[in-house]
């Protein structure tokens, strides 16, 4: 059941041109997995990436990357992986208020942005949030400043061709009036939304959880292939990626 | 089509009235679609405006949550040219600098390397650097919106996407006392905006649909009974939505009458389509007919009798001068016309009788304005 595996089902659910990509988990069912899937793909084929860490070091995501062949270090030293460590973000801000620490945060992306550009890197680059809900909860539960900075990666995606913008929310801890604040308006923006969550049927051995992606892009080139919008497909995490498949496929 | 609201869009405002205006909602059950809608419905009354059968000369667009590219080539492959859409569209970009970072990034830069001008916008795109201040919104609106070339008092039409962007910025009252001031200037023709109802608590919703004459909810096809909305599990409920909804339109008169119009919506492509739901309706009852016991079916003496009543709205071919009822005097010719005096009016489909019996409708219009078939509804203008 290999040819399912390495991630190919979920390459099929999202299509090339989406341009916002939330990724939604829960405490049961991490959706980490993703990201480094998605800053492995982001890498490969020379394409560039600005990783805007606050949940890890970058060891974490070094040691990780390299177990699935992906060595970040070497990326990270030839300029084309820009790590922010924003694990003290805001540490000094030096009295100036969170919406002018965040300010410089996105000058800071910005710049690394146009840095490419200006190479004239016709590759992909893609801004990797992890996580939004710790950036919310640097910025004092502040969520309009925090989607304010998120407007701001945004109008980037859509500034420059091959540029998009992947961000991870822990969904489960926004409950239903908390979620108008950050949750929902995160939904609104994103092209595509993949969301992990645990079996309903219960815990099962060889089956980590299930993966929703909702294609909400409104032009044509955002649809995947066969026009389908929504996939929903199994996933087990393995050392050195994930596999996925459709329910029932695999016993 | 949309067809009533795109309408009164177009004809506009009248002395002394403020200005009609079209709220489109929707809820993330159907994110998508109520923008797509949204989008819709800019470029068809951009495409009326450029054609000159508005009595808007220009359209302002102001966008918060979507690139002015998205809505130039939205209207692009509508099929309005470059020519038109620099004459008549003028968009303000409350998207790419909002708060005016960029503008910081720029001046910053240009201190450390007087670096190269950033790439310069089109003619009809102004960038708008402080969303926070609402004053200076509505004179930027205005100041586009009066740049607009054409002999006396030009009117102009606006289109805010989306308000939801603009209340994480300014409070209700503020973005209220703004859409009203809109309403009230002389020079706007219509106005409509985009709001995403979830975002916010329903009074708020409420209140901006006060401030509207038109209300165009989009709403989901099917909603999960047990778990409401976002059960993402539910994959099938989710693509039907995504691809269908229900549009639902709520027109407020001008003698206070509320008009309800049901339509649906369906994506084709690019655009989408409003069509409305009893065109569908009749279809399936046709379908629906044979499976009854009784035989609902005209036979084919019934038919041709059926073809042969002159349907009351015009003589249709008679050679009879079409008259007009003023509402003061009777028309002196109606005594004499025998159709009335012997017989009374007959109903719409006359009973089967011996083949030269044939069935007539007086129908009288009362003005020219009414066009014959019209959905309008007679009494609009009556003042009691």
């Amino acid at each position: 059941m290999e040819e399912s595996g390495g991630g190919d089902l979920l390459s099929e659910a999202m299509c090339s041109g989406a341009r916002v990509v939330v990724v939604e988990d829960c405490v049961e069912a991490p959706a980490a997995f993703v990201l480094h899937l998605l800053l492995k793909r982001a890498l490969a084929g020379g394409g560039g990436a600005a990783l805007l860490a606050l949940a890890q070091p970058f060891f974490h995501y070094d040691r990780v990357l390299r177990k699935m062949g992906c060595n970040l270090s070497m990326h990270r030293k030839s300029g084309r992986l820009h790590f922010f460590d924003l694990q003290a973000f805001p540490g000094a801000t030096r009295g100036g208020s969170i919406a002018d620490s965040l300010a410089q945060l996105y000058l800071a992306v910005q710049r690394v942005v146009d840095a490419n550009r200006t190479e004239g890197n016709a590759a992909r680059f893609t801004v990797m949030i992890d996580d939004i809900s710790l950036l919310e909860v640097a910025a004092c539960g502040s969520a309009n400043d925090v989607l304010d900075f998120l407007h701001y990666c945004v109008t980037l995606t859509s500034e420059m061709q091959n540029c998009s913008l992947v961000v991870l929310i822990h969904e489960d801890i926004y409950s239903s009036e908390d979620g108008v604040e950050l949750l929902l308006p995160l939904r609104y923006i994103a092209d595509l939304v993949i969301k992990a969550a645990p079996l309903s049927t219960g815990l099962a051995a060889d089956v980590h959880g299930q993966l929703s992606v909702v294609n909400k892009g409104m032009l044509s080139e955002q649809r995947p292939a066969k026009g389908q919008k929504v996939w929903n497909f199994h996933f087990k995490v393995k050392e050195n990626g994930a596999d996925f498949f459709y329910p029932g496929s695999r016993h | 089509m949309a067809d009533a609201a795109v309408r009164c869009l177009r004809d506009g405002r009248l002395d002394g009235e403020h200005a009609p205006a079209l709220a489109v909602e929707g809820s993330l059950q159907c994110c998508p679609l109520a923008a797509r809608a949204m989008l819709h419905v800019v470029a068809t009354v951009a495409t009326h405006v450029a054609a000159g059968k508005a009595q808007a000369r220009g359209l302002v667009v102001v966008a918060f949550d979507r690139s002015p590219e998205v809505y130039l080539d939205f209207m692009r492959r509508r099929g309005l040219d470059s020519n038109s859409l620099g004459r008549c569209v003028r968009i303000l970009d409350c998207y790419s600098d909002p708060l005016g970072w960029k503008q910081n990034i720029q001046s910053q830069q240009h201190q450390e390397d007087n670096g190269t001008p950033y790439s310069a916008k089109k003619d009809n795109i102004t960038i708008f650097r402080s969303v926070k201040a609402v004053d200076k919104l509505l004179c930027s609106i205005i100041d586009l919106g009066t740049g607009f070339e054409g002999e006396g008092k030009t009117y102009f039409s606006v289109a805010v996407d989306s308000i939801s962007s603009m209340l994480r910025h300014a409070s209700v009252q503020s973005i209220s006392g703004l859409l009203s001031n809109l309403r009230s200037h002389d020079q706007i023709s219509s106005i409509l905006w985009l709001m995403h109802s979830d975002l916010h608590e329903p009074k708020f919703s409420r209140a901006f649909e006060c401030l509207s004459t038109m209300v165009a909810s989009v709403k989901p096809e099917v909603v999960d009974s047990v778990y409401g909305e976002e059960r993402i599990g539910n994959i099938s409920f989710l693509e039907h939505n995504y691809s269908k909804a229900k549009f639902h339109v709520r027109l407020k008169r001008r003698n206070g009458r509320v008009k309800h119009l049901y339509e649906e919506l369906h994506v084709e492509g690019y655009d989408v389509k409003i069509i409305s739901i009893s065109s569908v309706s009749t279809e399936v009852n046709q379908s629906l007919l044979p499976k009854v016991q009784f035989n609902l079916e005209l036979s084919e003496k019934e038919r041709s009798d059926r073809a042969k009543v002159v349907l009351p709205f015009e003589h249709q071919g008679k050679d009879e001068p079409i008259r007009i009822y003023d509402g003061r005097r009777s028309l002196p010719e109606a005594p004499l016309d025998p159709n009335l005096t012997t017989k009374p009016p007959l109903d719409e489909i006359k009973a089967p009788k011996p083949a030269t019996a044939k069935g007539e409708i007086h129908y009288i219009r009362d003005s020219d304005d009414e066009r014959p078939d019209s959905d309008e509804d007679p009494d609009d203008d009556l003042d009691i």
